[in-house]
């Protein structure tokens, strides 16, 4: 699949941003791009882009990130080293935004480079097994207040409909007539639709554009 | 799957509690429970309740007592640092016989501590946590499901026993997403003549107090309040019982600790050791009944606690100290490993005599 330059997902909080950000940014690299992945998350506590941080640095892919994620520091910080991904026009940037405008608000800062580069897609990442996002109407509520605080109309929709490990391909099917509804109340295209990869050919057999997903979270439990 | 949703814990309790009928929620933010109050907040105008973010902890809580006062379903949350906050107003609460849920999704303390997740405030949670003699009605889910079901239940037997109730979870439990089913529910109705309604000059009006004159009215408020306690003690223990049909050694564990023990006992048993656990759903009222009739059964006890070693001493406590117990922890804000579980249980199965 094809990206412009800079590559950003944001959406309602836990519709499953950080994941899709390490997927692509993994399969971007294995299509020899030269990606770098970034952290603008300033709202969750846990479950961040640096709990990959290992895979991420194996795979040859630097990861920009606050120094104080997933660490007792309570703050909103954001690493200075974020400029170099408006300013090195070289290389891909997915960029990873925290959830909600609240999270959004911290890509206002960067919002007046990207746009002027122009070589970017704003992904709404949606799930619509998620309690507050059900429907396209409550879908776009969210979209809407995330462009008013980041500042970046979004170009793109991706459908991450799931029930964590319980997903069948089924739900993910069915949950296509909600991107679509949302696509058609929005203008925008669905880009893709993400899926568990023990789940995504078949999800493929029926959808275009299936991203398989590898469960990034570490857990110490099994059930 | 279809009537199924993907949750945060902490959406899932405060789903489970506008669904069980609370129409309040007072709260301040704090890492990791804000999703309560950002859901709350989304919520309540919908369905015509109240969200407030009030100037404090104190005040949260001191608004909680003012909506028990009559009658209605009330909530706050916050994490450690704010529950020791609000104590003053929990004991108030309890002093007042006043029925509402408190939240704590605990972090690592003490003092400021961090954010990460935790079991630290055991103590303060099954002991009453503030001033005077009183117990909290306190559930400890292990699952986004049980966040729900136990909001809900926790709703109901402070009611009908009159009493603050508290959920007692970890910020993993908050922060982890899970498939849950938002039904089961069930809203009991018990009686409220004691609640601040309005008399309507028909009848006697009520009082919602904690003051006493006369030393020989407080006592009675207390003996009384303790008789409610011991049908709690007898009537509202919960507990899970894993594999300990045939256990030598028993894990007592409760939330996220379960989740890990689980895989430990696993590992355990695919190495030929009989291990089974105790899961505590209730800490106050301590599950003592069961521990006391494993310790007959197996020879040895490890408890594993995100704290210093809290629940230990109610496992001793429930099971007169019978049996050897080793402890395998982690704290401020460290999960254990069910390899390092694994050990502790290895370690137990060498101790303590055959029956």
């Amino acid at each position: 699949m094809d990206f412009k330059r800079l590559v950003l997902f944001a959406g309602h909080y836990g519709s499953g941003k950080t994941n899709i950000a390490v997927n692509i940014a993994l399969d971007l690299k294995k299509e020899g791009k030269n990606v770098v992945i970034a952290d603008l998350d300033i709202v969750n506590p846990y479950y961040r882009t640096k709990d990959s941080e290992a895979e991420l640095a194996a795979a040859g892919i630097p990861l920009i990130s606050s120094e104080y994620a997933n660490s007792n520091v309570d703050v909103p910080a954001l690493p200075q080293e974020l400029y170099s991904l408006v300013d090195q026009k070289d290389r891909c940037g997915i960029i990873d935004i925290g959830g909600d405008d609240r999270g959004a608000l911290a890509l206002g800062r960067y919002a007046p480079f990207i746009r002027e580069e122009n070589n970017y897609e704003m992904l709404l990442v949606i799930n619509k097994f998620r309690p507050l996002t059900p429907d396209a109407a409550s879908t776009i509520e969210v979209m809407r207040e995330i462009e008013l605080a980041g500042g970046i109309p979004f170009t793109g929709i991706v459908n991450n409909s799931n029930l964590g490990r319980e997903t069948t391909a089924e739900d993910v099917i069915a949950s296509n007539a909600y991107a679509q509804e949302l696509s058609a109340a929005t203008g925008l295209p669905v880009r893709m639709t993400t899926a568990w990869d023990t789940i995504a050919d078949e999800v493929a057999k029926v959808l275009p554009n299936v991203v398989p997903l590898h469960l990034q979270n570490k857990r110490l439990w099994n059930d | 799957m279809a009537d199924k949703v993907l949750m945060k814990g902490n959406e899932a309790i405060a789903e489970a509690a506008i669904m069980a009928g609370c129409k309040f929620y007072f709260g301040y933010p704090i890492t990791p429970q804000t999703e309560v109050a950002a859901y709350m907040a989304k919520r309540m105008p919908k369905i015509g309740g109240t969200f407030l973010q009030a100037e404090s902890e104190i005040a949260a809580i001191n608004m909680c007592i003012g909506v028990a006062s009559t009658g209605k379903r009330v909530m706050t949350s916050s994490s450690s640092p704010g529950i020791s906050l609000k104590e003053e107003g929990i004991s108030y609460m309890a002093g007042c016989d006043l029925p509402a849920l408190i939240v704590n999704v605990e972090r690592g303390g003490p003092g400021l501590g961090g954010i990460q997740p935790s079991q630290s405030d055991y103590f303060q949670a099954t002991r009453g946590g503030g001033h005077g003699d009183y117990h909290l009605f306190v559930v400890a889910p292990a699952s986004v499901q049980e966040m729900v079901s136990l909001t809900a239940h926790a709703f109901n037997v402070a009611e009908k026993y009159r009493v603050p109730a508290m959920l007692l979870a970890d910020g993993t439990l908050g922060q982890m997403m899970e498939p849950v089913s938002i039904e089961g529910i069930t809203v009991e109705d018990h009686d409220k003549s004691w609640a601040l309604t309005g008399t309507d000059c028909k009848r006697k009006h009520n009082i919602i107090n904690s003051l006493s004159l006369l030393p020989e009215e407080l006592e009675q408020w207390n003996l009384e309040r303790y008789k409610r306690y011991e049908k709690i003690e007898e009537n509202e223990p919960m507990w899970e019982e894993y594999m300990m049909d045939d256990a030598d050694v028993c894990v007592v564990a409760f939330g996220i600790a379960s989740r890990v023990s689980r895989n430990a006992i696993k590992a355990a048993r695919a190495q030929g050791i009989k291990v089974g656990m105790i899961r505590p759903i209730t800490l106050w009222p301590f599950p003592k009944k069961p521990l006391l009739a494993a310790a007959d059964k197996v020879k040895s006890f490890v408890t594993v606690e995100l704290n210093m070693g809290q629940m230990v001493e109610d496992v001793e406590l429930a099971t007169r100290c019978k049996r050897p117990i080793l402890m395998a922890n982690r704290v401020g804000g460290c999960i254990p490993t069910p390899e390092q579980v694994l050990a502790q249980i290895v370690e137990a199965n060498k101790l303590g005599g055959a029956q």
